[in-house]
């Protein structure tokens, strides 16, 4: 009895460390398994859309799950073109994203260097505010907006489309954090040579922030390129639409489109491109969580 | 060398500069903090209480005071904006409650995913990621054509032999349509016949509408990419000795999951529950691509709302009066997340910090 059990104990190990290892396989295999069904799910609505903005509008409705149009066709890509004003509201997105975002590299970092290297009263209050700020949920704040872009005579012109947008508290936030992280020696020096406050700002510490200005630029040129609600509440008149406005009145029929699905799903396309390219050029970057490009 | 550059700062020329070279570099965001959001609230907040129809400038004669007429015009006066704004509350609570937990669990599941040491994990994180960079409007008509009639879903559910709804064009409520599964068709009297802000408690009971279900959908869709990338930070924040630990006293993958990883990503969770609760308050382009708030107002949201009160039916105090309800709503939400996920054995700041520093070498 007791040989027995002495004698059965090793090969039970063996078996359990062959079934741990089969288990590990097994488990391996599994969650491939479930990674490539999700990411199934991911993707395809996206090949959907490319597929059917080649498609004709019946084909579009008949077969909305095949991925080989028949006829293929850039019909769809041609109407943009010459039946909708989609060059100006590309031309619009252009010229408010740009300004957008290059003014809030500059304008955050400007504050975010003030708020933590530069030392006067009044700057814990003003980082303060600049905090509470940030806690206002933005859609409260479209009918105050329009309030006040009305009273300053900016409405329907590209100045209150794009002056408002640069109230970006969490870039001032996340500028201010990371001119905390770098050695305050490298501007010793530079100070002590004589060099003024704005010359130690501009051609010695901001090149050195550069992940943290890539960073603001991403956010900011995602952001106004996708922003819609601003855009309606800022301006009325066709030739300032943007691409959002715009292409959300193709979606709701307005500029008499109907249900012509490729059409639609062709200047969603097309929209998503500019950020698509920015995502995937800057991928490493914004999906590395280590590094911190993004962050709670 | 520290001590000296700090005496070189103290003195009163430098700091003179750095007062003048400070207020100048937060000049530019303050003025637009200023004139951009801190006088807009103002200014609504009077329109809130008046009665400005759109004529003029709400600050000038066109606008009188009338005190709280329009919150209890939303909130006590029953009628069709009653009605209209009740229904925009339980359409966009239901929203909130399908939204977030899910958002947050497909979130967390696809982090736990990708955090793992697999070939091609890179791919993944893209795949996931990428619905988040995309556009609302570009997004909300790739659901609109998915979910149309004859769209890619319902031809889908005809392979599996069953016949789908018209989603977007379907204004009964998910509740609604399992009770009547169930053989319940209509209601009891007592949920007929009673109302709070308009709206019958049995149409307040009705879930969200099967129109509704597709805006929840696309936001966790939408959202969990970005979600998974914060929780995805703070999984590679816990120390893999601690896991390793754990394996070598065998625990299960679940027991290690429920007991040491989610009471370690804690903080997290909360900031993504807070999040999740702000956005999903807060949705408005979706509702204005999509369907305007129709099927029956089942995707009426107080937003929408808001902005269709104030710029289509020029109600302004009342459309700014939704917008500052629905402030207090999304604080009260967050304030109450705050308070449930607090840790059991939560100290509160100022003790926390003299409890870290006990030989009390605060600086």
């Amino acid at each position: 009895m007791s040989s027995a059990t002495a004698a059965g104990r090793p090969s039970t190990a063996l078996r359990s460390e062959a079934s741990a290892a089969r288990r590990r396989r097994v488990g391996k295999l599994v969650s491939y398994g479930v990674l490539a069904a999700i990411a199934i799910i991911y993707v395809f609505p996206f090949v959907i859309a490319v597929v059917t903005s080649f498609k004709t509008d019946p084909d579009a409705t008949q077969n909305p799950l095949s991925l080989a149009p028949s006829p293929a066709t850039t019909g769809a890509f041609r109407q943009l073109y010459q039946d909708q004003d989609f060059l100006l509201w590309l031309k619009n997105s252009a010229i408010v994203t740009l300004s957008v975002t290059f003014l809030r590299v500059f304008l955050d970092s400007l504050a975010g260097y003030a708020l933590a290297r530069l030392r006067f009263r009044g700057r814990g209050a003003a980082f303060a505010t600049i905090v509470a700020v940030m806690a206002v949920p933005g859609v409260v704040l479209l009918i105050p907006k329009f309030l006040m872009i009305r009273q300053l005579g900016m409405y329907d012109t590209y100045y209150g489309m794009i002056i408002p947008l640069l109230v970006d508290a969490a870039g001032v936030f996340i500028m201010k954090n990371f001119f905390e992280s770098i050695p305050i020696s490298v501007e010793e020096s530079a100070r002590i040579d004589g060099a003024s406050i704005f010359r130690i700002y501009w051609s010695i510490v901001l090149p050195m922030a550069r992940p943290a200005l890539v960073t603001i630029f991403i956010l900011s040129f995602q952001g106004s390129w996708n922003e819609l609600a601003h855009f309606i509440i800022s301006a009325q008149s066709s030739g300032l639409n943007t691409l959002t406005k715009g292409v959300a009145q193709l979606a709701s029929g307005q500029l008499g489109v109907g249900n012509r699905y490729p059409l639609k799903l062709a200047a969603s396309v097309l929209m998503t491109i500019p950020v698509a390219v920015l995502f995937f050029v800057f991928q490493r970057r914004i999906m590395n969580v280590s590094s911190g490009a993004v962050k709670e | 060398m520290v001590a000296s550059i700090t005496t070189r700062l103290r003195e009163p020329g430098i700091r003179g500069h750095e007062a003048a070279a400070g207020w100048l570099f937060l000049a530019p965001v303050i003025v637009i903090l200023g004139l951009f959001l801190v006088l807009p609230i103002a200014m609504a907040v009077w329109v809130s209480f008046s009665d400005w129809t759109g004529n003029g400038s709400p600050l000038g004669a066109h606008a009188h005071w009338v005190g709280l007429a329009n919150y209890r015009h939303l909130l006590t006066t029953p009628g069709l904006d009653q009605n209209n704004f009740g229904t925009s509350l339980r359409n966009n609570l239901y929203y909130v409650l399908f939204v977030v937990p899910v958002q947050t669990a497909v979130a967390l599941f696809l982090a736990v995913l990708v955090n793992r040491r697999v070939k091609l994990v890179g791919f993944f994180r893209t795949a996931f990621y990428f619905p988040s960079v995309t556009s609302s409007v570009a997004i909300t008509i790739l659901f609109l054509f998915l979910f149309s009639p004859t769209g890619v879903i319902n031809k889908l559910l005809s392979y599996l032999g069953a016949t789908g709804p018209s989603w977007l064009y379907d204004p009964r409520g998910l509740f609604h349509v399992v009770l009547g599964q169930f053989g319940v068709h209509s209601p009891p009297s007592s949920l007929a016949n009673g109302f709070f802000l308009g709206v019958s408690y049995w149409d307040w009971l009705s879930g969200p509408s099967i129109a509704m279900c597709v805006f929840v959908l696309m936001a966790v869709f939408t959202t969990s990419g970005t979600f998974m990338l914060l929780f995805l930070a703070a999984l590679q924040n816990i120390d893999d000795s601690i896991n390793e630990a754990s394996a070598l006293d065998g625990a299960t993958e679940w027991r290690k999951f429920r007991h040491i990883t989610v009471p370690m990503i804690r903080p997290t969770i909360f900031t993504v529950v807070t999040l999740g609760l702000i956005g999903t308050w807060q949705v408005f382009d979706q509702i204005y691509v999509g369907t305007k708030g129709s099927p029956l107002n089942t995707t009426l949201t107080p937003a929408f709302l808001s902005f269709n009160q104030s710029f289509n039916n020029n109600e302004w105090g009342v459309g700014a009066a939704i917008a500052f309800i629905l402030f207090a709503i999304i604080v009260f939400f967050t304030v109450v997340t705050r308070l449930a996920t607090r840790s059991p054995d939560h100290v509160p700041r100022r003790r926390r910090f003299l409890k870290a520093q006990p030989g009390g070498s605060a600086p």
